[in-house]
């Protein structure tokens, strides 16, 4: 051994082990690089690219880029210069025939209601570029609106290259006119809410789940093998039909003159149909079958782990089952629980085909305002800006986990 | 074997005429009498299958007798779930819990029975002491080493002073050396405390080391139950005698029995006398059991009558350190085994024709195998 040592003196010993590992760590490498580039294209990319839309201003900088130059030495205080209001009137003119101005006034509407309408009325009156000196004037006289500070504060606002609004929007946040961070006018202040929705739902999924798939992963890991496998089929099963199938199901089961509505009239039970469906009670129903599965997966293969000689030695040494339970398998369930718990709340709070047809207007999680946004409105910043709220906020729980997890981890309580 | 005495006043467990089968069809532990003593330590010794584990799983509470009763004391205990028979158990896999420190581990038996804390913490403390793994307290079970989980699992079966303890193969998972340091750990601590153990093992080495009975067990049958001694000097049917030890069959058909000596008519011809154990009468068939260091090897006819003298050929000499194992052929059997202490094989060599002698006390004829 010394003999060996010596022999490779020159080379320090740290060195010549990096040498011997790294045809391996390139052979590692190769094997894993098909999928990071798939996922690099397919899912950081596109990830990146939606968060950078949700702070992305290009819209009124490219379209009206005299005008932003204009205002950029205005304060904001009163109404800007003559030569802001020339330069408004020359970007008018110049995006109406390039028929891009719409994009502006889209942008411009979002900060100030009616001021497309004020856009594009004064664009149309507008056949010529004013005389020197009377663009103001002019422009006033066309639309009162511009005789308004917050007509200009829009603007000035709107000037890019980026801008907080789209993120501040999402949770009920917008910029007065002097630029300071107020809460949103009423009528648009409703993300919180649909936020504090998504995240009840979510807890309520996520509990359901527990609730129904712990006993069910008792039994999986503690039944006799074969027995134990047909229970894992029943269990497995709604993964062989598709999402869409399993949901419409649910409305065939629950809905006014469905099955459990007709055998309880049938039994005289209720006279009238209950409202199972359309309604939060069908979207925790739905919501909570078709995620079953995801947590009773990650309890079965940690109680699997279990030994049942622990439940022996406990009440050997005179703990009664309940004690038993509480004080020594439940502790040594929790990786499962939270494993499970967290991959069900991400995926549910997600959701958005089940909610969108079993329940509700009310019962609309965030993916449906998301869904609105980038399909219905094309309001990708606002899109992008909830779709980031949810990502961070899933992120913090994961982070969270994490800690958890690992700090279990490291004093031993998940070895064994 | 003491079926259907009445529990005298050191007795502290008895199993009256117990049965047990899973499947309704097939007996483990087809009908048990057992007296385990107080302050005994008793080994259930027994291949795997043979019902041992099974009658401790039922003493313990896991299992429920199909047949028959189990008493601990005056009191029948079928119907008492495990955790209000006050029995400590050692598993084989030690089963340490493993969310648990070694501390609260030990602790666990004390706080269920709502025992205070300044008292838990003294009898911890001394029972981390007795293992001597006090400095380990904080640890948990998965940075311990085998031994010591098997250590600490021993502390917690024993701090709350069962009636009981009961230990299912604890050694099973330790190398060599250290279980045999462990067993005479155990047997130290049942000494100095007074324990009544009820230690299941296949390990013959490990029974005959540590236990004051032995009872072994074969297909859902106690075979015998006696002192370690007396089960490898007197074993009282061929599965206890090839069970326990090194051990050579010679078959035959018994040809008469006068006052416990039976005379033995060879299958392979010659006879021998024998003692007379577990035979019928005379024409029965019987496996004689000849311990290996009860043979000696004559080269020549040493004259004495009182002898059993067979013809054999030395086929091998094996050296093992404190004594030399010989292989023989004989007509009677092809891989006849003798001890020979060490250094008294001079002048024997392999192929070499010599006689194999053993008085009639230590042939026992016993059931034919």
């Amino acid at each position: 051994m010394t003999a060996a040592f010596v022999a490779g003196a020159d080379v320090p010993l740290k060195r010549r082990l990096k040498r011997a590992e790294r045809a391996r760590q390139f052979r590692a490498l190769g094997l894993v690089l098909p999928l990071l580039a798939f996922l690099l294209f397919t899912f950081v990319v596109p990830l990146a690219g939606m968060i950078w839309k949700s702070a992305d201003d290009w819209e009124v900088p490219q379209v009206m880029p005299q005008t932003v130059a204009a205002l950029e030495h205005w304060n904001g205080q009163g109404l800007p210069d003559e030569a802001a209001f020339a330069a408004l009137a020359a970007d008018m003119r110049t995006a109406r025939e390039a028929g891009t101005l719409a994009v502006a006034a889209k942008r411009l509407n979002y900060i100030v209601n009616g001021y497309r309408t004020t856009l594009l009325s004064t664009a149309r009156k507008l056949k010529e570029q004013p005389a020197p000196g009377t663009a103001k004037e002019t422009m006033i006289g066309l639309s009162p609106a511009w005789g308004e500070r917050e007509s200009w504060t829009a603007i000035k606002s709107a000037s890019g290259p980026v801008t907080s609004y789209y993120l501040l929007a999402a949770v009920d946040l917008t910029r007065n006119a002097d630029g300071a961070i107020v809460a949103a006018p009423p009528d648009q202040a409703i993300y919180r809410d649909v936020f504090i929705r998504t995240f009840t739902i979510g807890f309520g999924v996520t509990a359901l789940c527990l609730i129904l798939g712990f006993p069910v992963a008792y039994l999986l890991a503690n039944l006799p093998t074969g027995r134990s496998n047909l229970l894992m089929i029943f269990v497995l099963l709604p993964f062989w039909t598709s999402l869409l199938v399993r949901t419409c199901a649910w409305i065939v089961i629950l809905q006014s003159e469905g099955i459990v509505n007709g055998s309880l009239q049938w039994l005289g039970v209720i006279d009238e149909p209950m409202r199972l469906i359309y309604n939060r009670f069908g979207v925790y129903m739905a919501m909570t079958h078709v995620l079953l599965p995801f947590m009773i997966l990650p309890l079965y293969s940690v109680m699997r782990g279990i030994s049942p000689a622990y439940m022996r030695a406990a009440a050997s040494l005179g703990a009664p089952p309940a004690t038993a339970f509480l004080r020594i398998y439940l502790p040594q369930t929790i990786p499962g629980i939270g494993a499970g718990c967290l991959l069900v709340f991400i995926l549910a709070i997600g959701y958005y085909i089940t909610p969108a047809l079993v329940g509700g207007a009310a019962d609309q999680m965030i993916s449906s305002f998301i869904a609105f946004y980038t399909t219905e409105t094309v309001n990708w910043g606002l899109a992008s800006a909830l779709g980031a709220v949810l990502l961070l906020s899933t992120l913090v729980l994961a982070v969270v986990y994490g800690k958890l997890a690992l700090g279990r981890q490291t004093t031993g309580g998940l070895k064994n | 074997m003491d079926g259907g005495m009445i529990a005298t006043t050191d007795t502290l467990v008895r199993f009256t005429g117990v049965q047990k089968t899973y499947d309704g069809e097939h007996l483990v532990v087809k009908s048990l009498d057992l007296d385990i003593r107080k302050g005994e330590f008793l080994t259930l010794l027994g291949p795997s299958g043979s019902g041992k584990t099974t009658t401790l799983m039922m003493l313990a509470g896991f299992e429920v007798p199909t047949h028959g009763d189990i008493f601990i004391g005056d009191r029948p205990i079928k119907n008492v779930p495990p955790h209000k028979r006050d029995i400590g158990m050692v598993f084989q896999n030690y089963a340490l819990f493993p969310h648990l420190t070694i501390e609260e581990n030990v602790a666990f038996p004390l706080s269920v029975r709502g025992v205070s804390k300044a008292e838990t913490k003294e009898r911890v403390a001394a029972a981390l002491d007795m293992i001597k793994l006090g400095n380990l307290a904080g640890r948990r079970p998965g940075q311990l080493s085998g031994g010591q989980q098997q250590r600490v699992a021993l502390a917690r079966a024993l701090v709350f002073n069962p009636a009981l303890v009961l230990m299912d193969e604890p050694l099973g998972a330790l190398d060599k050396r250290l279980r045999e340091h462990m067993q005479l750990e155990i047997k130290r601590l049942h000494e100095t405390m007074g324990l009544t153990v009820v230690y299941v093992t296949h390990d013959q080495g490990e029974a005959l080391t540590m236990s004051d009975r032995i009872a072994v067990f074969n297909d859902g049958i106690v075979q015998q139950i006696d002192r370690p001694d007396a089960l490898y000097e007197r074993p009282v049917n061929s599965f206890v005698a090839n069970f326990i030890g090194e051990n050579n069959v010679l078959s035959g058909v018994v040809e008469n029995i006068e006052q416990g000596w039976a005379r033995v008519a060879l299958d392979a011809g010659g006879s021998v006398v024998a003692q007379a154990v577990n035979i019928g009468g005379a024409g029965n068939r019987t496996s004689l059991s000849l311990r290996p260091e009860r043979v000696a090897i004559e080269t020549g006819d040493s004259g004495d009558s009182t002898m059993n003298r067979l013809p054999a050929t030395l086929t091998d000499l094996i050296y093992l350190g404190d004594h030399t194992l010989a292989v023989l052929s004989t007509p009677a059997n092809p891989e006849f085994m003798v001890k020979l202490p060490a250094g008294s094989y001079a002048g024997l060599a392999p192929g070499q024709d010599v006689y194999i002698a053993f008085r009639p006390e230590d042939c026992r004829a016993l059931d034919p195998v």
